[in-house]
């Protein structure tokens, strides 16, 4: 599974909303319904999965899809 | 001024026997027992390898499951039963109406559960790991947090804790809320999941809980010479309590009248009561007192009856301290002999139960009773349900800290 789809799936399941809402620009708060938990939570939920850890003001700019994936892709794997 | 009045106008169950007030007061006029093996942890070590558990329940018919997993369980079954009681009830909330609609349900310990969970987390992986949702999901208010999101309830927002009193403290505190004029209607009751380890094994610690794990539906069995504790049940039982003339004017379906509300402090255990039942017999006497009517009225007590050697006796010389000769001739049942003992949702469950037996004169049965202990020589109803003829009946609440009250229910 791709980094891009591994991220959709966690998005998927932490926000619980539906596949296609997905979109790489789409933003956690304001596209996604998401609350400041919410957004803590998933950031532990990616810490969890590619096994890393994302210092605080790292995890404060990951508020959408394409950020996530590309944090990741520097950091982890 | 006088005194507004209080009625019921909605309910709403999760029990060990049923996932809805309906088929939990049909399996418990049938006498069934709700008491099952544990098998969500491994009981090896444990004690009491049983308990009185919600069953085949669908969270999500209710709470969609993004929200639901922010919740500890106590506090899904208290919101399940909360929008089971409001919907009943047909009330419509609107923009008006909102700031007199307020919320009061309680729980007696809270999110034990998730507390565990988290706990486990801290320790193996450290506090980076726990949960942000840990304490929002855990704490007991959250019930009335949420449901007054959910349909936007403005009015008093509580949650009463006083252990086992619980649910009667709060639907009593919410009667005399809108008696005083706080609110025209009120949401109240409490919810419980307190069969975790710790709950289990702290209870057991205590020596509080029956440990006959050879046959488990017959473990509760109150005022059996052969009773050695109570049965944990997880649940909640939440009513719609409004303003009499408020419920009149919108033309809803009136279960009851809350006509007398008692507490008081035994001021003698941190978890026994006094052999003589005095803080109980106070309690029932604040309750008849405050619907100034006589103990002869009273045809129904549904008995707090855990099945602990101690409380079944204390309650039995509170019944003759209050009746008098009257004693031999009041009906007196406990719903834990079938559904166990839901700590903080116990009052508000056996509360409806109360409620149900006005409205449908029909009286519960004590199961498992088969040999009266010495003493405990009241009508308790054994085995079998009973038609009766009922104008009041009380419900009977008894708490850790020694903490008591009573409802007094009047059909309508």
């Amino acid at each position: 599974m791709s980094i891009e789809d591994r991220v959709t799936k966690i998005v998927i399941e932490q926000l619980g909303v539906k596949e296609e809402e997905v979109k790489s620009e789409a933003s956690f708060v304001d596209d996604l319904g998401a609350d400041s938990l919410d957004t803590v939570e998933l950031v532990m939920a990616l810490e969890e999965e590619f096994d890393t850890e994302i210092p605080d003001d790292e995890a404060e700019k990951i508020t959408t899809v394409q950020s996530a994936v590309d944090y990741i892709k520097a950091h982890a794997e | 001024m006088s005194k507004r009045r209080v009625v019921v106008t909605g309910m709403g169950m999760l029990s060990p026997v049923g996932n809805d007030v309906q088929s939990s007061w049909a399996n418990l006029l049938e006498g069934k027992s709700g008491v099952d093996l544990i098998t969500h942890f491994d009981t090896t070590n444990f004690g009491t390898k049983f308990a009185a558990m919600v069953k085949g329940l669908n969270t999500e018919d209710y709470i969609a499951r993004k929200d639901a997993k922010k919740m500890d369980l106590f506090i899904q079954y208290g919101l399940i039963a909360a929008i089971q009681a409001i919907k009943d009830s047909g009330l419509e909330i609107t923009e008006e109406n909102a700031y007199r609609i307020g919320v009061a349900i309680g729980s007696g310990i809270g999110g034990l559960g998730l507390i565990e969970e988290n706990h486990t987390k801290l320790m193996n992986s450290g506090p980076r790991k726990l949960s942000p949702f840990f304490v929002p999901s855990t704490i007991i208010n959250m019930i009335s947090g949420h449901l007054s999101i959910m349909y936007g309830l403005k009015g008093p927002n509580i949650s009463i804790t006083t252990a086992c009193t619980t649910g009667v403290h709060n639907i009593g505190q919410a009667a005399r809320m809108i008696s005083y004029g706080d609110a025209d209607v009120m949401v109240a009751g409490g919810a419980e999941k307190g069969s975790t380890q710790l709950g289990i094994g702290g209870f057991g610690a205590a020596r509080a809980l029956s440990s006959r794990n050879e046959s488990p539906t017959e473990a509760s069995r109150p005022w059996d010479k052969d009773r050695d504790g109570f049965v944990l049940g997880d649940g909640a039982g939440v009513m719609v309590v409004e303003e009499y003339e408020h419920a009149k004017a919108r033309g809803a379906t009136i279960y009851a009248e809350i006509v007398g509300f008692g507490m008081s402090g035994d001021a003698y255990h941190m978890t026994s009561p006094p052999a003589d039942g005095d803080g109980a017999a106070r309690s029932m006497m604040n309750a008849i007192n405050d619907a100034q009517i006589n103990p002869e009225q009273i045809g129904y007590i549904n008995a707090h009856g855990t099945s602990t050697p101690t409380g079944d006796k204390a309650e039995t010389a509170a019944v003759k301290r209050v009746f008098g000769h009257h004693a031999g001739k009041v009906m007196v049942s406990s719903s834990k002999s079938m559904i166990g003992h839901l700590l903080g949702a116990a009052g508000s469950v056996e509360s409806i139960i109360t409620a149900m037996s006005l409205v449908e004169q029909k009286v519960t049965p004590t199961i498992n009773l088969d040999n009266p202990d010495e003493g405990c020589d009241l009508d308790y109803v054994p085995h079998t349900a009973r038609d009766a003829k009922l104008e009041y009946a009380l419900c009977n609440s008894f708490g850790f800290g020694g903490t008591n009250g009573t409802l007094l229910f009047k059909k309508m």
